[in-house]
């Protein structure tokens, strides 16, 4: 294609910047994902052909709706500036809860009422996950609390409160048509899991792309002064997003628990560090202000595949646990060279 | 005694090259043995460049500095400081939960075998604060000082190091007058005990007091060197801007029938003991005074930026005394912080997305739910970037990558989404090219010619003397003074800038 000579010497000596400055500008502007995505898909495809199978794969979409739909809620923290350790609890009270109020209901009311139990129990789980997140939200948004504290401390409230009603002992005794529904139903060949999920992230998606709270969202996360001097209710966004936080985890903790057919205090037990890997990973920046929805979604997705993958590698449960705290670690690192690098340092 | 012919400091030639950015191009700077030499310039016209070179925080791109006649070869600030060289930036370097002895032997801690010699370093600090004159209890934690006393300990700092050159870099920005001159009177006893200063400083008016010499820059080159005591402000400004001084500032129509829109009545708040005042539609209302006179402050308190302990304050006859920042922004009012990147900006956010964020609250904006009309948004911002000036381009990049004028601008673009009625500036054109000042300056008076009433707070006092029709002057959290029309004159407002110390003391 060049002309001439000169133009081609020219191009050649300048393409591995070139390619160079397109990874940077990839990387500046979506984060570490692509790479380390990439970088774990050769891998695991070359210690086993059935990791890139569709079957696989569809599993571990399947499996990845949970952690999802978490750090959908994860980003909303993380977006505002702080982030949100208690997500587990939220999910291990609404499991417990509805459970709770699923199995005294169906005593009390007759069988031919099961959906109005399973949409009380829903709801009762709903509500408990809300008192979670309003009680972040009071802490931070009111009361200045460092989020890390206050959801740290909240955390552990809630955890006690989850054993406390169950004694530690699973609850059991779910209606059967729950799990049916929201553990196992498919609608047009999907599972409902998966279309929860993908609603879920639409209206996320929407919220903060095309929503007045949205980007307050990201304004107070940017910076809360700025945010308060544009005339932004920075105390109304934040509780909020600590509430809807909790919201999405509760969804989590619904679906987990009609998976499991039982009301568990266990099941969120490293949500709250996979989530924030999940995000981080996808570019969510931990100093506030930047994230994308798509990006999440795609974040908890490879953090089940990762998952998926060294499980398909027989790598043990132990070093897994290993390799994703040091993840985390590098993801943060690398987070704050992009940061360094888009604020630029004079 | 200091007889040689060689200056005390030479700098021949320096230019200094950032990536895309020429800081300096070919500029001398000589500093005798007891002189007092001001670098006067605008922001970025590389007045920090070159006194970062000298005191080895960069290193030259090219040139040569001659020390007593010696080349030097600085490759970090502890070179600097061994060659005598002691800097006091802007931003402090003090450890505000160690005490001020412990901050000046910081890195030069004196020890008795292993351990730290306590004694011998209180007895040094004070004996060297005894000999500069300055009153400070040294095992106070430097967090209990006020900003002239940290002043104090960081120039403490560069005499221990046995300073022959000081640098101080705007000192008497955050200073009380009581504060400039003690400094003043310190400065005076170090050059005529044969230290070269260095004096960075906006104050014109402080110069005929202080200064030998003034060397001026703009734009990375040394303009010129002037004798202080034979140059007028006038001189100054015009070498300083490449401009004569009606081209900067626009004569602005004032309106003569305006009705009052905004009053402030007995103010008090933290800085502020008590003031009143009134702002009339259609002009400008200049406040002028010292840094820590109340002119910010009573401001700040008006919009509920800090508590407001009494007072009343009304808009166009509505009470809002106490109201939010958020209902007074509501209600018809714009205010423009003074640190666009601590208050002001979303730095990682696009130009577009900052002036978005003021556009949200418009009903042809979101709609129902709050939800966004992108386009409409974009057509918007597309307008009002236009109107303050940002080029297309730029209106997509985060605005940490623009430059300190086109940051501004995005600041400025904040208030055009909505109709108001007051636009308060606090600094309005604070770190902004020449260019740029006199574009903020043509949107100050298209503002007030469309008959809003316009409060333009600031430190630089040919600008807030230049644009205001009435001018208060604000001394120790009172006005001092109110000036109008032809009786703002420099030496009126000098006059007040002091006026209420002494009876407040």
């Amino acid at each position: 294609m060049p002309t001439t000579t000169a133009v081609e010497d020219d191009t050649a000596l300048r393409r591995p910047n070139a390619a160079l400055s397109a990874l940077r500008s990839v990387f500046l502007r979506v984060g570490v994902l692509p790479f380390f995505l990439v970088a774990t898909i050769i891998a695991f495809s070359l210690v086993s052909r059935e990791f890139l199978a569709l079957q696989n794969l569809t599993n571990v979409a399947r499996q990845s709706v949970y952690l999802i739909l978490v750090s959908l809620g994860q980003m909303l923290a993380l977006v505002t500036g702080g982030f949100d350790l208690s997500v587990g609890t939220a999910i291990a009270l609404t499991s417990v809860v509805s459970a709770i109020v699923m199995v005294a209901l169906s005593h009390m009311l007759s069988p031919d009422l099961v959906w109005l139990v399973i949409v009380l129990g829903c709801c009762a789980g709903f509500a408990a996950a809300l008192v979670i997140g309003c009680l972040n939200g009071l802490g931070i948004a009111v009361f200045g609390v460092s989020p890390f504290i206050m959801t740290l401390g909240v955390q552990s409230v809630g955890a006690g409160i989850a054993l406390f009603l169950t004694g530690g002992v699973p609850v059991s005794g779910v209606p059967y048509e729950f799990g049916d529904l929201l553990g196992f139903g498919r609608i047009l060949d999907v599972p409902v899991p998966v279309l929860i999920a993908i609603v879920a992230a639409a209206v996320i998606w929407l919220v903060m792309n095309r929503t007045r709270f949205g980007k307050h969202v990201q304004a107070v996360g940017g910076n809360i002064k700025a945010a308060r001097l544009s005339g932004v209710n920075t105390t109304k966004v934040l509780f909020t997003a600590y509430a809807l936080c909790a919201l999405l985890a509760s969804i989590a903790g619904l679906l987990l628990t009609a998976r499991v057919g039982s009301g568990e205090t266990n099941l969120g037990g490293t949500i709250a560090l996979e989530s924030i890997a999940a995000c981080v990973i996808a570019g969510v920046s931990l100093h506030g202000g930047i994230g994308r929805v798509e990006n999440v979604v795609l974040g908890g997705f490879f953090i089940v595949l990762l998952q998926n993958g060294m499980n398909i590698a027989q790598i043990g449960s132990y070093m897994q646990m290993v390799l994703l705290g040091s993840l985390l670690v590098l993801a943060v690192i690398l987070d704050q060279v992009r940061y360094r690098l888009l604020v630029g340092e004079r | 005694m200091h007889s040689r012919a060689a200056p005390l400091v030479e700098m021949t030639g320096i230019s200094k090259e950032f990536p895309g950015v020429k800081a300096l191009s070919g500029v001398h700077l000589k500093v005798e043995r007891g002189e007092v030499h001001v670098l006067f310039g605008e922001n970025g016209a590389g007045k920090s460049t070159l006194i970062s070179i000298l005191s080895g925080v960069f290193r030259p791109t090219a040139g040569s500095i001659h020390i007593d006649g010696a080349e030097v070869n600085f490759h970090s600030v502890h070179d600097a400081t061994e060659a005598g060289i002691g800097t006091v930036f802007q931003e402090f370097s003090l450890v505000p939960t160690l005490p001020v002895f412990e901050n000046l032997y910081l890195g030069r801690e004196l020890q008795r075998g292993p351990f730290l010699d306590r004694g011998a370093m209180i007895r040094g600090a004070q004996g060297l604060f005894a000999e500069l004159d300055f009153d400070i209890d040294v095992t106070r934690p430097a967090s209990s000082l006020s900003r002239a006393q940290q002043q104090m300990v960081e120039i403490a700092k560069a005499f221990l190091a046995n300073a022959r050159v000081l640098i101080l870099d705007e000192p008497t920005a955050s200073l009380t007058e009581r504060e400039t001159e003690r400094l003043f009177t310190f400065i005076g006893k170090a050059a005529s005990a044969g230290v070269g200063i260095i004096y960075i400083s906006h104050r014109i008016q402080e110069f005929a007091e202080i200064a030998d010499r003034i060397s001026i820059l703009r734009d990375g080159r040394l303009i010129a060197t002037v004798p202080a005591r034979a140059t007028s402000e006038r001189e100054l400004i015009e070498l300083m801007t490449g401009r004569a001084v009606d081209q900067i500032y626009p004569k602005i129509a004032r309106r003569t029938d305006a009705p009052v829109v905004m009053t402030l009545e007995e103010i008090r708040t933290a800085g502020v003991l008590g003031a009143s005042l009134q702002v009339r539609a259609g002009e400008v209302l200049g406040c002028a005074g010292l840094v820590g006179s109340g002119k910010s402050r009573i401001w700040r308190a008006a919009m509920g930026l800090q508590p407001l302990r009494a007072g009343k304050v009304t808009l166009k006859g509505g009470d809002v005394t106490g109201a939010t920042t958020r209902a007074l922004l509501k209600a018809g009012v714009f205010f423009l912080p003074s640190d666009r990147k601590s208050e002001g900006l979303q730095m990682t956010a696009s130009a577009r997305g900052n002036i978005e964020l003021s556009l949200l609250d418009r009903a042809d904006v979101t709609g129902l739910f709050g939800f966004i009309a992108p386009r409409r948004s974009r057509a918007l911002t597309d307008v009002i970037g236009d109107k303050v000036g940002i080029a297309q381009g730029a209106m997509d990049r985060a605005v940490s990558k623009l430059s300190g004028g086109n940051q501004q601008k995005v600041l400025f673009g904040k208030g055009f989404g909505n109709d108001r009625d007051v636009y308060i500036f606090d600094e309005p054109t604070v770190g902004v090219d020449m260019g740029t000042r006199i574009a903020l300056y043509q949107l100050i008076k298209q503002i007030a010619e469309a008959g809003k009433a316009v409060v333009v707070i600031s430190s630089d006092l040919p600008e807030v003397m230049n644009l205001s029709h009435r001018l208060l002057v604000f001394a120790k959290g009172r006005i001092s003074a109110e000036l109008s029309g032809e009786a703002i004159t420099e030496e009126n407002v000098l006059k007040h800038f002091f006026a209420d110390t002494e009876k407040a003391a």
